[in-house]
């Protein structure tokens, strides 16, 4: 089998603390999924873990059949941390410009970038002079510039409005239906429904990992909001 | 390492600059209103003016550069962009060096302003090689640039980091001799003096200044700043980490 991700019983401390303990997650390559779970469940821990910038206590983690944060992994992974990694100073352009000397990817990419990120219209304007949903849409646009073959979305969708969402949330759908991986966290438990795969996270151990329909059918909630808490009420049952 | 890569950061750095006119104008300026500001204190002696006018031509683009590359450096860090950087086929060789290469250029043209203010209005005459002394304070912004890479690790807030300049220039600077010749100075800060890189430096412009002859004291002084500079780089670059806790 084909995994983009496979980890195996990663445990990661952070200020002394386990943030993600002894997690095993393996996906196929082509698959969109949610890392869904509330603030300081340890996503973003996770998410560097995979991109191989995060210092790890324990486990494997191979990414697209290379270590994690190995020079050949660099190469597949596009990674879009949770706050905006972009240069104020610089416009839409020259940012993704200078990502993508730095990725080696050709010039047309960038303006195929920035429409796939609805900024067409500001591609001219000053990064530092956008509003804060624009910023994450910069951000997200150098990481598609390479088109690689494992995506990891730190929260990209926050702070936009449904209809962006709804827009990112296809974009996310349609490079997973062309083979990319796509790995997006969220807290917002409904717009996992667009995944085909959710995995919950919570207090740094996988609590639930299935797709969207089995997940409800299994807890019989009416949305995965319901779903989550009785996810996590069955984990606090006693016995 | 990548030609294109260290290239492309160089560029974005420079551009980067350009959008912030305001401290490109301090730092080209503030070093021509202090070399002014010294030659009319100096008004009566002109010999001391004359003596520290090539120190301060090696000084300025040192300091400068270390200040600059500092918060630069800083403010990449905890923008996140580093993070991003190095989690790309980059090698950090191309970041530091792209760094060093932009505020290279901009440090040619520091100088050059410098040398004309200089050489012209101030009528400071140079009696070594014009040359000699470009490639020196040129050398030496990028000593001032691979240091501030190094030590811009120690900063975790952009306080921190200006607090660096006080902290590790101006000693230097002060040891060099700008004030009080080295050999009036006690024994114990001779020998520190000579362990710093900026000593030599500083020597070394003020002995291209003074005769066109390239003596084995020259060579010494280019040769402690050429091999200062590369060791500060790979120094800068053990403390950009791809992995962080
Ligand atoms: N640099 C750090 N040093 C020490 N502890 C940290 C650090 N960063 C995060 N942590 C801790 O690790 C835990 C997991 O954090 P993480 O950022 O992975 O959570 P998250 O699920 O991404 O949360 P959010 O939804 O708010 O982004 C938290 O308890 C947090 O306090
Ligand atoms: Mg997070």
């Amino acid at each position: 089998m084909n995994y983009a991700v496979e980890v195996r019983g990663l445990t990661v401390v952070r200020g002394g603390r386990p943030v993600v303990a002894g997690v095993d997650l393996v996906v196929p390559a082509g698959t969109l999924v949610g890392l869904l779970g509330p603030s300081g469940a340890g996503k973003t821990t996770l998410m560097r873990a995979l991109v191989g910038v995060q210092r790890i206590s324990a486990g494997s983690v191979t990414v697209v059949g290379h270590p994690a944060g190995s020079p050949g992994a660099r190469h597949l992974v596009g990674y879009v941390t949770q706050a905006p990694a972009v240069y104020g100073d610089l416009t839409v352009r020259e940012n993704l410009a200078y990502f993508a000397s730095i990725l080696g990817v050709s010039g047309s990419r960038v303006a195929a970038a920035i429409r796939e990120v609805s900024l067409e219209g500001r591609a001219g304007d000053r990064v530092g002079n956008l509003a804060g949903g624009e910023v994450s849409r910069v951000s997200l646009a150098t990481a598609l510039l390479a088109s690689p073959p494992l995506l990891i979305l730190d929260e990209p969708t926050v702070g936009l409005d449904p209809l962006l969402r709804e827009d990112l949330w296809s974009l996310f759908a349609r490079l997973a239906a062309e083979g990319s991986t796509v790995l997006v966290s969220s807290h917002v438990m409904d717009e996992a429904r667009r995944c085909q795969r959710l995995v919950l996270l919570r207090a740094g151990r996988v609590v639930a990992d299935e797709a969207p329909a089995a997940l409800l059918q299994r807890t019989r909630a009416s949305d995965l909001d319901g779903a989550f808490l009785q996810v996590v009420r069955q984990l606090e049952l006693p016995g | 390492m990548s030609l294109r890569r260290t290239a492309a950061t160089a560029w974005r750095v420079l551009r980067q600059l350009r959008r912030d006119p305001r401290t490109l104008a301090l730092m080209m300026l503030v070093p021509l209103v202090l070399m002014a500001l010294l030659r009319y204190m100096f008004n009566d002696d002109r010999t001391v003016f004359d003596r520290i006018a090539p120190e301060l031509i090696g000084l300025f683009p040192f300091v400068l550069m270390f200040v600059v590359t500092s918060v630069a450096m800083l403010r990449e860090r905890s923008s996140g962009t580093l993070e991003r950087l190095l989690a790309t086929p980059v090698a950090k060789l191309d970041i530091l060096l792209g760094y060093a290469l932009a505020f290279a250029a901009t440090a040619l043209v520091q100088v050059g302003l410098v040398l004309a203010l200089v050489l012209g209005p101030l009528q400071v005459t140079v009696r070594g090689s014009l040359l000699l002394i470009v490639v020196f304070a040129v050398l030496d912004a990028l000593l001032g640039a691979g240091l501030g890479l190094c030590f811009s690790a120690l900063a975790r807030t952009e306080f921190q980091a200006v607090q660096l300049m006080p902290a590790l220039v101006f000693p230097q600077a002060l040891l060099s001799g700008l004030f009080v010749p080295r050999s009036a100075m006690i024994p114990p800060l001779q020998g520190l003096a000579n362990a710093l890189p900026l000593t030599y430096a500083v020597d070394g412009i003020t002995r291209a200044a003074s005769s066109t002859a390239f003596g084995t004291e020259l060579l010494k002084d280019l040769l402690v700043v050429l091999l200062c500079w590369p060791l500060a780089l790979l120094v800068g670059a053990l403390t950009l980490r791809r992995r962080t806790p």
